[in-house]
């Protein structure tokens, strides 16, 4: 019964509806499922879709908003519940939108997906300084940094972070992404990974922390025809 | 130049050239990443003055103002929120100031996004939007705009009330251009709006001028172009970029050159826009050559 719950839970984080995902959290807690297993096989699986989606073009920023929201709804109800050590992180992530740009939207989706892949994401919110970055590293110890612009005007400030990064000789791996951004740009920076989409910078945090991509669209067409 | 004069034109037959970029050129000439680019307008007007300047000395018939990011939400991360009247007006005053006095040359107030999500997706009421744009528009009309370009919309929506805001609040056409990119279905802005969706709904809120500009370049504004032109009857502008961007000594560049450009401009001129001109990594003399393609076209 609870595996179909489950997979109806799934259906409501890609359909975005945040009633259905509160109602049917409760009701899996209720029946004494676990938080972890709510997220690993509910909520994740949902968002995997809406990133394969959003990825192919299928669906645009507004339904992952909406999405996102849905999963953020749900979340809530299950972040305080969630024991110490029972979820392994599989990695963290310092993001933030960098200095003189206030475009959160990819940026927090980015977030929203890698939270879902289990990664612990710090986000330091937009208009990022330097400063802001090196603290939260120093502080956080992240195993990746990663940057956003949306603005051709904005977009060198990724430089200044990556440099200062490594003139503080500091451990952690850089990772980029944003409409004017691209793989040449990420390489002339010295940044180490890019990303075009949220799908993808998901993969490209998994690359850099050693974790195996699990293949999520033979999962998706599960979901999407049922 | 009055408002009537700058759509006279236009239906005339008339084909005019605009400017290239703001952003890229700023930077080139040393302002530094992350500055509120508007502020520019008051702490270096000599700046934004030559821009304008090398644009019309290159052949544009008009430029566009440095206040793409000149709304009271935008400003609000700078701290300059209550100072919107004072970069448009500025921004404005320092084009006509080098306008070249003659019939057919124009300044266009340029307004691009809140950068805000409007309900149900965002905290911003649509009310609180058409009054952020009413108030820039309202700006650069006093300034003395020919014409107000609203430019890089993504969401439907919200070109929908900038458009709105400026003509019920001024007198000036309005020009609306949204950004589209190639993907697996088709055209779409990243909120997925078609380029069909986004002529009805433009028109629908009494635009004057449609089009695209930014993007990925000028071979997709081509096809953006082709797509646009058999769907309206108004004019249309296409405001590409000089492709993707690479990073050298500090800045961006942007890969399509004037040369690589030109073959392409002529194609979007044939297939029918009335306004053509650039927009992030396009200069003066990416413009040199339009000027050159449209009075090659125009002497025909």
């Amino acid at each position: 019964m609870f595996e179909k719950i489950l997979q109806e839970m799934s259906q409501a984080v890609i359909d975005g509806n945040k009633e259905k995902c509160e109602e049917l959290t409760r009701k899996l807690l209720g029946l004494g499922r676990s938080p972890k297993e709510i997220l690993d096989r509910g909520l994740v699986p949902g968002m995997d879709v809406v990133g394969i989606r959003f990825r192919d073009n299928i669906i645009f920023v507004p339904e992952v908003l909406i999405s996102a929201r849905a999963m953020k709804a749900s979340l809530a109800i299950l972040e305080p519940l969630l024991t110490q050590g029972e979820v392994k992180e599989v990695g963290t992530c310092v993001i933030g939108t960098v200095k003189g740009d206030i475009h959160d939207i990819g940026k927090n989706i980015v977030g929203m997906m890698l939270k879902g892949a289990g990664f612990k994401v710090i986000d330091l919110g937009v208009d990022t300084k330097v400063e802001k970055f090196i603290d939260a590293i120093k502080r956080e110890k992240p195993d990746i940094v990663g940057m956003s612009a949306l603005l051709t005007t904005t977009m060198g400030y990724m430089k200044v972070v990556v440099d200062k990064i490594k003139e503080e000789g500091l451990a952690v791996k850089t990772m980029i992404g944003g409409a004017p951004v691209s793989q040449a740009f990420a390489e002339k920076i010295g940044a180490d990974r890019y990303a075009k989409n949220a799908a993808e910078a998901v993969k490209r945090a998994k690359e850099l922390v050693g974790v195996a991509t699990i293949a999520v669209s033979d999962q998706s067409s599960v979901i999407s025809h049922q | 130049m009055n408002n009537h004069q700058f759509l006279q034109f236009l239906q005339s037959g008339k084909i005019l050239v605009s400017d290239g970029a703001m952003g890229t050129e700023l930077q080139k000439r040393g302002m530094p990443v992350g500055v509120c680019p508007e502020e520019f307008n008051i702490s270096h007007p000599e700046i934004v003055q030559g821009i304008y300047k090398d644009y019309y000395d290159a052949g544009s018939d008009l430029v566009t103002t440095n206040t793409f990011g000149a709304n009271r939400s935008r400003l609000a991360m700078h701290g300059f929120e209550n100072r919107v009247r004072e970069f448009c007006v500025k921004s404005v005053e320092l084009a006509l100031a080098v306008c070249p006095d003659k019939s057919g040359k124009f300044v266009a107030g340029s307004m691009g996004p809140t950068g805000d999500l409007i309900e149900p997706l965002g905290p911003r009421t649509a009310r609180e939007v058409y009054d952020i744009f009413s108030e820039q528009a309202e700006a650069l009309a006093e300034g003395g705009a020919d014409a107000l370009f609203i430019e890089t919309m993504m969401a439907a929506e919200e070109a929908e009330i900038a458009v709105r805001a400026a003509k019920e609040k001024t007198n000036l056409p309005v020009a609306a251009t949204m950004t589209f990119e190639f993907g697996k279905a088709g055209l779409r802005t990243m909120w997925g709006v078609d380029v069909k969706t986004a002529v009805s709904r433009l028109t629908d809120a009494g635009v004057d001028i449609i089009g695209s500009n930014c993007g990925r370049g000028f071979d997709e504004m081509i096809a953006i172009v082709r797509e646009l032109r058999p769907l309206t009857v108004k004019p249309i502008i296409a405001q590409s970029n000089a492709g993707i961007p690479d990073w050298v000594d500090g800045i961006s560049v942007y890969t399509e050159t004037p040369e690589i450009i030109e073959p392409k401009a002529q194609e979007i001129l044939d297939l029918g826009v009335n306004i053509i001109g650039g927009c992030c990594g396009t200069g003066p003399a990416h413009i040199r050559t339009m000027r050159r393609l449209v009075d090659k076209k125009q002497s025909l």
